[in-house]
């Protein structure tokens, strides 16, 4: 066992003991360590006094300050509100067509709906509204599902598409392979309709016009150019949501088609922030 | 049992398969962190199957790296430690040792596969299921009974201060196992936990936050208070300080937790003791920082030319880095920049990488030659190699989260003049990727430099020699 030495490079006596050739000094504490230390003790007593912290048997030690964290944020958010209220209070006032032709309401509404329509809206539709070809339609073309006047968006957005909100809009294309409503032979025939009808081409006399018209047209028009009302697209277009513009495609859209869905945003977002996406939508690019 | 030359017979084949197993999940576990950081840069690398989905092998990453690289790491040198500092054997012998060994591996194999299968608990850092739970109870009470029984029959009259750190470590995470893991099975695979909502979280950060303060500080501690004074050949700095800083750190630690849990649902009283138990914490964490700098004073040479030196130092430093940021982070104003952003993952890994992991890589390099009873390493100018590889990775890991962290964080309270939020939430990830890109070339780095450590401990094994050590100017380095 290792007695008492001194060690020569820091002039420190050793503590004497020895572990596996391992010596112990016994330097001091350093005063800056020991100092800091009780200054971070003292910080946070003080802190104790002017905080919520220590708990009692019912409650807690409530602090001189009378802060609580929950105040803290409803502050924050009156303060927010404060700043914003000149504002929203005209917003909240007039409706979509009355803020569009007010230049600076205009302004106002298109910079709250560019960030309500980034952070709710672009995760599907795509920052700018370009859309998901296959999933998600456009919303900066003038090609609407649900129309595009003011009003029709505003209403979209509130209630949503074929969503478990009572007022949502709703419309279902049959499944007219899938339940036997059409013959394979009528679907490729519809389906080479539809094609001819959005190259602006419709081939007239074909047995495919007899097809549409008999099965087709009551929701999409007898032109093919649709119907806001059911939410069924133009099909005299080259603007397809969820078929490529072929013949295979179309026809699988007859046999059993896809349906989109959309969330009703009056279950989530305040009435002013509404009208405000609705301005910022109908100002995209279309807007009828 | 292999038998050392001096007078005590140490179990040392036990300890053997510790240190091979910790080289191997190391590696396991960096690639694993690696291939998640290159997800977030690039999702399609989530291959669209649930299996290898980021959510599953996130988990998997960090238990890898927490409790299969750092458990192994643990058992490794806190059984090594204990035996030379208590001269004397194992408790239970290599026997006990096996059960340990063999317990835990499997413990890993059947946890991982768990994650990757979508069983968890759902608790971070704790996400093994009810069954796995008991099975790691009982390999950690042999643990405790193998350590505390070697400590038992100890032949020196005092206990060293890295077997305080261990033991500690190993009864404060058998309590907090326990603790945090009170949960009702309903099947084989799913349990519910007894405490919930805000209770759930506090018990969780409870735990995570002395996970991190016990399993990742105290347990690593241990390992610095011998190897750094063994290596440097050099007494330890302060004994006063190690007795002061061991206790405030023990007593101070279980009460931060609460940092974990700012401006949550956790009432403000639990918040604010958190906070100021952090700040506190702060110089009994430098208490560690300075015995193990200054152990070096005298042999600061070393540096030059001793690069396992090197990883043991600045495993010190940035130690003494992440426990600075840390009590910094735990102050509210602080936090309510950087929860929830990147700046955590950045002071998570320089603690991570750059303490426990190297203050692993220098106790390895140290013990491996010892325990195969070779003169040296195969080759230290390979060490000098993963030391700056694993270096620069480091510094493009921490820098990249620094900068992602605090612009997210500020992007996301950015308001312009009309009161309108700036920015999205999609918009702050479109900012972030270039730094992800950085943090997950800064991981390949230190896989990289992880490789070289195999090949270096491989040769050693092996019993090879590389020219340039024979040379006479590197065998007077070391
Ligand atoms: C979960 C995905 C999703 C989200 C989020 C979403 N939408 Fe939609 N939206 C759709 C789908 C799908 C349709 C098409 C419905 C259909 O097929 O009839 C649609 C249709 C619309 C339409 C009608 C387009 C037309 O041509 O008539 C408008 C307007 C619209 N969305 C606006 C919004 C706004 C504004 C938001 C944000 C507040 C929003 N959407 C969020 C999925 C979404
Ligand atoms: C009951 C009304 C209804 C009838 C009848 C109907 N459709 Fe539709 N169709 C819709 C609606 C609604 C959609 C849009 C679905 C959506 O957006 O979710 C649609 C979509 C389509 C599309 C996809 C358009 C795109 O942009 O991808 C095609 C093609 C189509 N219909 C063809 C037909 C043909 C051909 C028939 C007759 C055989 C037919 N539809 C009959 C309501 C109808
Ligand atoms: C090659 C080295 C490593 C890389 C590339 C890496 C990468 C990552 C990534 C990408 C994440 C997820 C971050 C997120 O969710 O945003 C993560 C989380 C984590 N890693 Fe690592 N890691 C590495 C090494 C390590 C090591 C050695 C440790 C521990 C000893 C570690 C501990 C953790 C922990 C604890 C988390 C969870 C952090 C949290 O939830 O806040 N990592 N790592
Ligand atoms: C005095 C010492 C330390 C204090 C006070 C401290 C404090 C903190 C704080 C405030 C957070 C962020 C919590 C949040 O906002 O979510 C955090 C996260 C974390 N720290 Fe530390 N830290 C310290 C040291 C360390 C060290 C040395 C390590 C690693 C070895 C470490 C590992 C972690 C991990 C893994 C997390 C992430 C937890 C999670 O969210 O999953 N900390 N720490």
């Amino acid at each position: 066992m290792a007695t008492v030495e001194k060690d020569s490079v820091s002039g420190q006596n050793t503590t004497g003991h020895e572990w596996d050739g391992i010596k112990e000094l016994n330097t001091p504490l350093p005063k800056w360590w020991v100092y800091v230390f009780w200054a971070t003790v003292v910080w946070a007593i003080g802190y104790w006094f002017m905080y919520p912290a220590w708990p009692l048997l019912n409650g807690y030690t409530q602090g001189s300050l009378g802060y609580s964290s929950r105040g803290e944020l409803a502050m924050e958010l009156d303060a927010q509100k404060k700043a914003r209220s000149t504002w929203l209070s005209k917003i909240e006032a007039s409706d979509t067509g009355a803020i569009e032709k007010d230049k600076d309401l205009l302004r106002y509404a298109m910079a709250g709906g560019k960030i309500a329509f980034n952070e709710n809206c672009a995760p599907c539709h795509g920052a700018g509204g370009v859309g998901v070809a296959g999933a998600y339609p456009t919303l900066a073309d003038d090609e609407w599902l649900w129309g595009g006047t003011l009003a029709d968006i505003e209403q979209t957005i509130k209630y949503g598409v074929r969503n478990a909100n009572k007022d949502t809009r709703v419309s279902e294309m049959p499944k007219f392979g899938v339940d036997g409503v059409l013959k394979a032979d009528q679907i490729a025939a519809v389906a080479d309709y539809v094609v001819s009808m959005a190259n602006k081409a419709p081939a007239k006399g074909s047995a495919g016009e007899t097809v549409f018209a008999e099965n087709c047209a009551v929701c999409h028009g007898e032109d093919g150019s649709g119907q806001a009302a059911l939410g069924a697209p133009a099909l005299n277009n080259q603007i397809w949501l969820f078929v490529k513009g072929n013949k295979e495609s179309v026809a699988a859209q007859v046999n059993n088609p896809k349906h989109g869905s959309m969330p009703a945003w009056a279950e989530r977002l305040d009435a002013s922030t509404i009208k405000m996406l609705a301005v910022y939508v109908h100002n995209l690019g279309g807007g009828k | 049992m292999s038998i050392n030359t001096e007078a005590t017979p140490y179990c040392e084949d036990v300890i053997k398969k510790f240190a091979i197993a910790a080289v191997f999940w190391g590696v396991i576990g960096f690639l694993a962190g690696d291939f998640i950081a290159w997800q977030l840069a690039l999702p399609v690398l989530n291959l669209d199957l649930e299996w290898t989905s980021f959510g599953r092998l996130r988990p998997v990453h960090t238990s890898a790296v927490i409790f299969a690289f750092g458990g192994n790491v643990l058992f490794a040198t806190s059984l090594y430690i204990v035996q030379r500092t208590s001269r004397a054997s194992l408790f239970g012998g290599n026997g006990l040792g096996g059960f340990i060994f063999y317990g835990f591996q499997s413990f890993i194999v059947l946890a991982a596969l768990s994650y990757v299968l979508g069983f968890s608990q759902g608790q971070e850092y704790a996400e093994p299921e009810w069954a796995l739970d008991l099975y790691l109870t009982v390999i950690w009470v042999a643990y405790l009974i193998a350590f505390a029984g070697t400590i038992m029959k100890r032949k020196e009259p005092h206990i060293y201060v890295a077997n305080w750190f261990f033991f500690a470590m190993i009864l404060t995470i058998a309590m907090l196992h326990l603790g945090n893991n009170i949960a009702i099975p309903v099947s084989l695979t799913k349990s519910y936990n007894v405490f919930g909502g805000v209770q759930n979280a506090m018990t969780q950060w409870w735990y995570g936050h002395n996970a991190v303060g016990f399993f990742l500080t105290a347990g690593f501690l241990g390992i610095m208070y011998y190897f750094v004074p063994k290596r440097a050949e050099r007494p330890v700095y302060s004994y006063r300080l190690s007795i002061v800083h061991f206790w405030a750190l023990i007593f101070l630690y279980i009460w931060a937790g609460p940092h974990h849990l700012h401006y949550t649902a956790l009432p403000d009283w639990a918040q604010t003791l958190g906070m100021t138990f952090s700040v506190m914490l702060w110089m009994p964490s430098w208490g560690g920082m300075i015995n193990g700098l200054m152990t070096l004073s005298g042999a600061w040479d070393k540096l030059r030319t001793d690069p396992v030196m090197r990883f043991l130092v600045s495993s010190v430093a940035f130690y003494g880095m992440s426990t600075f940021e840390g009590p910094m982070m735990s102050i509210k104003a602080v936090n309510s920049l950087s929860h929830y952003t990147d700046w955590g993952i950045g002071h998570v890994h320089s603690g991570a990488l750059g303490w426990v992991a190297f203050v692993s890589f220098g106790a390895l390099y140290h013990l491996i030659p010892k325990l195969w009873g070779r003169k040296e390493l195969y080759s230290l100018k390979l060490v000098g190699v993963h030391f700056w590889v694993a270096t620069i990775g480091i510094v493009l890991y921490i820098t990249a989260m620094w900068i992602s962290g605090i612009m997210q964080g500020l992007m996301w309270r950015a308001y312009d003049n009309l009161g309108f939020l700036q920015y999205s939430f999609i918009e702050t990830v479109e900012a972030m990727r270039p730094y992800y890109v950085i943090r997950a070339l800064g991981g390949l780095l230190f896989v990289i430099g992880s490789l070289v450590m195999v090949y270096n401990v491989y040769k050693t094994i092996k019993g090879d020699v590389a020219d340039e050590a024979l040379s006479p100017a590197a065998s007077g380095a070391r």
